[in-house]
């Protein structure tokens, strides 16, 4: 006799305007067991699982728990049903403790103080059963990430979920908190709990799941059973052909020194300090790669580099130190010493989304003598003209100037930042997450163009959080570790692991053995 | 002698004074800890204020005053709630929007209704809130000190200058000792906490909204029918922006607010008695300065030389689902 | 995606706006036992029916340009200078210090050139205040400018009072300016005479205020200061990442919108009153807050939003006069036209959506706004 599945769907269907972002999906997930639901960005699984969580309402379909028909309408009735999720994003108040933000919307009463004794009694047993060991006084924002997304968890626990959906819940982890994390999910199924676990990583899905399914383009188009399955099988189901992980290229041919950093020091807004000293330096015809987990320094890094905030130590760009205090220089200054800045978050740092394409064209660039008419009129009509001539051979579709940043896709919206800043064939190239959101051809192509770059003798410095994508471009790496450059690699020496064991923090030669 | 007389009647001025301050303060207080800028305090009294003149006067009962000061404000909360909550209008306009619409409408209906150019008639008797004497007040005056202070500045004043004041550990208790409390709090912070844990933002910050109604309500009556008799065209006078000042400079929190609102409240009273601040500071001091002080202080305050006011984080934002 | 045709965006949105708020407004008039339809017309006769009511109806416009530029200008960097007031007022007493210093002016285009530097630099120097402690201190520039209105309003009555009052007056006024300082109505202008044929208070300045808003396109549309300016006002972290300076752009925007609500004075404090009294302003800073929201923060769309408040303004006073009907009339409409155009704006864009598409339901065209 089988069970019934813990989740059911039944032709889910959900558009957002014209965008159909699930269409007629199809999903049986058993009770007991880590089902992966693996999928690109954009590929519709986290609105997926936004509809079971009643944050979006589904066009058409039929949600089934335990194989009862439910309406989840809005989180309430989610919790209800037993479905407790952890966001990418964590939903937690920062200036509340945990044991506030446990209790938050699961209050017994009135009256806070009595729920608040018994959340704590609780909060001891479901720490001590999965090893989610938090100090319930503790204020959200004086936790790190690990333990916050533990906080998470217990929520969804202290609402007796009995299935509880994970959202790309690694990538914000060290590799040592990843592993501690499939550890409380292990611990979780063994008591009968069920778990979805949404990511793009294939390492993980095969590391811990029972059962995968794959989701490309708003369509369930595969759900197996992992331990009959490959990632390389997972890879060509989730972008639909085989893909090239490696870049072709010939090997680095350095030159002159082009970038040197020397002790390096950042301070964030609140005095903590984000770059803990560090030095490197970049060769023109190289690139090097930063590797790291998000939020270890990579992105105060470039943004000093950039110009966009100050720092102490000693930045070289072609010999010449560049003012690091702020006070004379920004990003105009540096655009001028031939430093060009691809930034991590081009929404809101690369582009100016309500701007047209054209006026994005030369943001950053727009006191060029060449954009002018005049000493005090800009050559609007000139600019249009360039900005269309660059999107052509940057293959931004569509290639219309006027059309606002907004209403390009992710990865068009790179390509234009990119047409802005490759073309101007800078000394030095910052360039960070250069293909996070974008789809698959368009990151082949932004890859070559970066290969482009080096091999015209330029100096590039790659920040990603993605091994792979550093792996396949970089001519050394460096990785991160809180504000330290842990130790450098040569890519064609070294492996994922050893990557993953500097990127935990764990140093040196010696303790990688 | 003279100058403890004249000390213990600003005081008392500045308890009267205090009062509206202290009332719409606290009603931005639940607003903007939930999210919910609100530059329309001074709408929502001068409202209060001409509808609970209007009824006192017509029905000659101040608690029917009170009554329709509190719906009247009402009302307002509740359109600036449509626009900021339902429709995500910007906060700072629909407030600004519906302090005009309050100047007009005021003058507007008091003029319909009484015709005497956009005034009330004057309130006596039960159209007003009375003074009300403390016990033991006749016992204690023959005290040296505290006697006179007990009898001149703490007693003899109207009901709702003593419920301000309990309006304040009552405002703290529920900020922290109750379930609405902490989800109000929350939904100011970070709304999506509070709505994938499964309890609706736009009710908490609807609620939070209508509170504020209740409150600058509260503040508006004072005004009409105890601070004054009667309502007079703009006769807040700027005093929702003070209060919202008085928020600020108290960082958010009910006791702290209490003692910005009795420093501002002092200021007032102390421009009613430019004798005074004369013979203390022994040189003129012209009236329009004791006038901008308050003001002048507030800007002094939000340029954060005298301490750094950190607001709601989720503040001034509509609430939009996200992943 | 149910976005709206832009054609639609940007002349129905406003219109539909409107007429959401004259709906309101006649209903407000009906609860007060008015006949809407009758003060239309006394609205319309006063305002446009006589030469004498277009000679108001275009003094009110020539300010309320000026201030409609003034927020439309911090508007485009996203600084909401609510302070328009106090910088309209400042600039009176800038007019009236420049005016006063002379015994008498050689020819009024002189004294008109000394008139407005001084207005501007009054005007923008009171919102460099509120600006540099937005800039440098984080504090809250809506509160602050509010707050700068109240202080404006104490110095005016301080320097009416005890510097500028002349001995013997009773009224806290200065004294009137001194001869060669008065500034051609449109009745003294060659040509236009023959239409305007007796005093109105329409003046030269509505000639500068029409070069103004020509120069505000220009600068927000044509320059790279304004392309810094909307840039910044879109995202100050990708303003940083651009090297466009935050400290700088906010000084620049908050003085040529502080200079731009000085200028004001010019209109009522040099053209019309020649003399400076208590609250010169008369709220025109206020309704700059309305003409912009309604001309969609556009100099195009100022010149016509402040004409139909210049219509609102004479239109007003006409009920004031001729009718039962309060002159407060005129700020509750106001307050309806930026509640509905700043506030409501996207319950108009949804009901307008809906026509357009039929069947989007509201949470789609939110949804779809928001993430676009």
């Amino acid at each position: 006799m089988t069970t019934n599945p813990a989740i059911e769907l039944r032709g889910i269907s959900k558009a957002f305007g014209p965008v159909q972002a699930n269409s007629d999906i199809n999903l049986r997930v058993e009770r007991g067991t880590i089902h992966g639901i693996i999928g690109e960005n954009g590929a519709g699984k986290s609105t997926l699982m936004s509809i079971l969580y009643g944050f979006y309402k589904a066009d058409a379909g039929e949600i089934l728990i335990g194989g009862q028909p439910v309406a989840i309408p809005d989180s309430q009735a989610a919790i209800r049903a037993g479905i407790g999720m952890v966001f990418q994003h964590f939903k937690l108040v920062q200036n509340f403790t945990v044991l506030e933000n446990v209790v938050l919307g699961a209050e017994d009463g009135a009256l806070l103080r009595p729920s608040l004794a018994k959340a704590r009694k609780l909060l001891a047993d479901l720490a001590r059963d999965y090893e989610l060991e938090v100090d319930p006084d503790e204020v959200i924002e004086e936790l790190s990430v690990g333990h916050q997304q533990r906080v998470e968890i217990l929520k969804a626990l202290y609402r007796q979920a009995d299935i509880l959906i994970l959202d790309e819940p690694t990538g914000v982890l060290t590799p040592a908190e990843a592993d501690h994390l499939f550890r409380i999910l292990r611990g979780l199924k063994e008591q009968g709990k069920t778990v979805v676990l949404i990511t793009h990583k294939l390492r993980e899905i095969m590391e811990i799941t029972d059962a995968v399914s794959v989701m490309r383009r708003g369509e369930m188009v595969a759900t197996v059973t992992t331990a009959e399955t490959s990632p390389e099988q997972l890879a060509e189901l989730m972008v639909g052909r085989k893909v090239l992980l490696r870049v072709d290229k010939t090997p680095a041919v350095p030159g002159r020194t082009v970038l040197e950093v020397e002790n390096l020091r950042v301070s964030d807004a609140d005095g903590v300090e984000r770059v803990k000293g560090i030095s490197f330096s970049i060769r023109a015809g190289e690139i090097l790669g930063i590797a790291g987990v998000a939020g270890n320094g990579q992105s105060q890094l470039l943004e000093v580099l950039g110009g966009i905030s100050p720092a102490t130590g000693t930045v070289r760009v072609n010999g010449d130190a560049i003012d690091l205090s702020g006070r004379h220089s920004n990003g105009q200054t540096r655009r001028a010493r031939g430093i060009a800045h691809v930034p991590e978050d081009r929404q809101h740092l690369g582009l100016i989304m309500d701007f047209m394409a054209w006026e994005n064209v030369i943001f950053g660039y727009h006191n060029d003598p060449a954009y002018q008419k005049n000493r005090l009129i800009m050559d609007n009509a000139g600019i249009v003209r360039e900005a269309q001539a660059k999107m052509k051979r940057f293959d931004v579709r569509p290639p219309i100037p006027t059309l606002q940043a907004k209403s390009f896709s992710g990865g068009n919206q790179q390509k234009i930042v990119l047409a802005r800043e490759l073309e101007r064939a800078p000394d030095l190239l910052l360039v960070g997450q250069p293909t996070r959101g974008v789809d698959i051809g368009a990151i082949e192509f932004i890859h070559q163009r970066l290969i482009e770059l080096r091999d015209a003798g330029k100096a590039v410095l790659l920040v990603s959080v993605e091994l792979d994508e550093i792996l396949s471009l970089s001519d050394r790496i460096a990785v991160m570790f809180d504000g330290r450059i842990m130790g450098e690699r040569d890519p064609a020496a070294t492996n994922e692991r050893e990557l993953g064991l500097l990127m935990a923090g764990i140093a040196g030669e010696g303790a990688a053995a | 002698m003279g100058f403890y007389a004249d000390l213990l009647q600003i005081l008392d001025s500045t308890l009267r004074l205090s009062t509206p301050l202290l009332f719409a303060c606290l009603a931005g207080l639940f607003s903007e800890r939930a999210g919910i800028f609100d530059i329309g305090l001074e709408g929502k009294m001068l409202i209060a204020a001409m509808a609970s003149g209007a009824v006192a006067a017509l029905t000659g009962t101040v608690w029917m005053g009170l009554g329709a000061g509190i719906l009247a404000s009402l009302c307002l909360a509740a359109i600036h709630g449509v626009a900021s909550i339902t429709f995500r209008g910007n906060q700072l306009i629909s407030g600004v929007a519906l302090n005009f619409l309050a100047s007009g409408i005021t003058v507007l209906v008091a003029q319909r209704l009484f015709g005497q150019g956009g005034r009330t008639p004057a309130l006596s008797g039960d159209a007003r809130f009375g003074e009300i004497v403390l016990p033991l007040t006749e016992t204690l005056r023959p005290v040296p000190v505290i006697g006179p202070f007990y009898a001149d500045v703490i007693s003899g004043h109207a009901l709702l200058v003593y419920v301000a004041l309990l309006c304040v550990p009552l405002t703290w208790w529920v900020l922290f000792g109750t379930r609405f409390g902490l989800r109000l709090r929350a939904v100011g912070e970070n709304p999506g906490a509070v709505d994938t844990a499964g309890v609706s933002v736009i009710r908490m910050r609807y609620t939070a909204v209508l509170i504020t109604g209740i409150l600058c309500g509260f503040a508006g009556a004072y005004m009409a029918t105890a601070l004054q008799a009667g309502f007079g065209k703009e006769m807040t006078a700027g005093r929702g922006y003070i209060a919202l000042a008085a928020l600020i400079f108290a960082k958010w929190r009910p006791w702290a607010a209490l003692w910005a609102c009795l420093l501002f409240g002092f200021f007032q009273a102390l421009a009613l008695r430019p004798d005074v601040v004369e013979n203390v500071l022994t040189v003129k001091v012209p009236v329009p300065a004791l006038d901008a002080l308050p003001y002048v202080l507030t800007v002094l305050v939000l340029a954060g030389f005298v301490g750094k006011a950190i607001p709601p984080r989720a503040g001034g934002e509509a609430y939009v689902k996200e992943r | 995606m149910t976005k709206l045709p832009n054609w639609a965006d940007i002349v129905l949105v406003p219109l539909v706006s409107l007429l959401f708020a004259a709906i309101i407004s006649a209903l407000v008039l009906l609860a007060i036992g008015q006949d809407p339809v009758a003060a239309m017309n006394v609205m319309v006769t006063g305002a446009l029916g006589s030469p004498y009511g277009w000679g108001y109806t275009l003094y009110y416009t020539t300010s309320f340009i000026f201030t409609g530029l003034a927020v439309t200008v911090s508007f485009n960097a996203r600084l909401f200078n609510i302070g328009g007031e106090g910088q309209a007022q400042m600039g009176g007493l800038g007019v009236a210090l420049v005016l006063l210093s002379l015994p008498v002016w050689p020819h009024w285009t002189v004294a008109l050139v000394a008139a407005a530097l001084g207005a501007a630099a009054f005007g923008a120097a009171w919102a460099a205040i509120p600006a540099y402690l937005q800039a440098r201190r984080g504090s809250h520039i809506v509160i602050t400018t509010i707050m700068f209105n109240y202080i404006a309003a104490a110095v005016i009555v301080y320097m009416l009072v005890d510097v500028l009052r002349p001995p013997r007056q009773m009224e806290p006024a200065s004294a009137r300016f001194p001869e060669g300082a008065a500034l051609p109505t449109l009745h003294d202008i060659p040509g236009l005479s023959l239409i305007f044929t007796r005093e109105v208070p329409a003046n030269v300045t509505l000639f500068i205020a029409l070069v103004a808003a020509f120069l505000v396109w220009v600068l927000l549309w044509r320059t790279r200061l304004g392309y810094q300016i909307r840039a910044f006002g879109q995202s100050e972290p990708a303003a940083r990442y651009a090297g466009i300076d935050p400290f700088r752009t906010i000084m620049i925007t908050m003085l040529i919108s502080g200079g731009l609500a000085g200028l004001m004075a010019v209109n009522n404090v040099m053209g019309e009153a020649e003399k400076l009294v208590q609250n010169s302003s008369e709220g025109a800073g206020f309704i700059g807050i309305a003409v912009a929201l309604m001309g969609r923060n556009h100099p195009f769309g100022v010149l016509v939003a402040a004409f139909l408040f210049g219509f609102l303004y004479q239109g007003g006073a006409e009920l004031g006069l001729w009718t039962t009907i309060p002159i407060e009339m005129r700020i509750v409409v106001q307050g309806l036209v930026i509640l509905f155009t700043g506030a409501l704006d996207v319950m108009v864009r949804m009901l307008l959506a809906r026509l357009f598409f039929r069947k989007p339901p509201p949470e789609v065209a939110v949804a779809a706004r928001e993430r676009a």
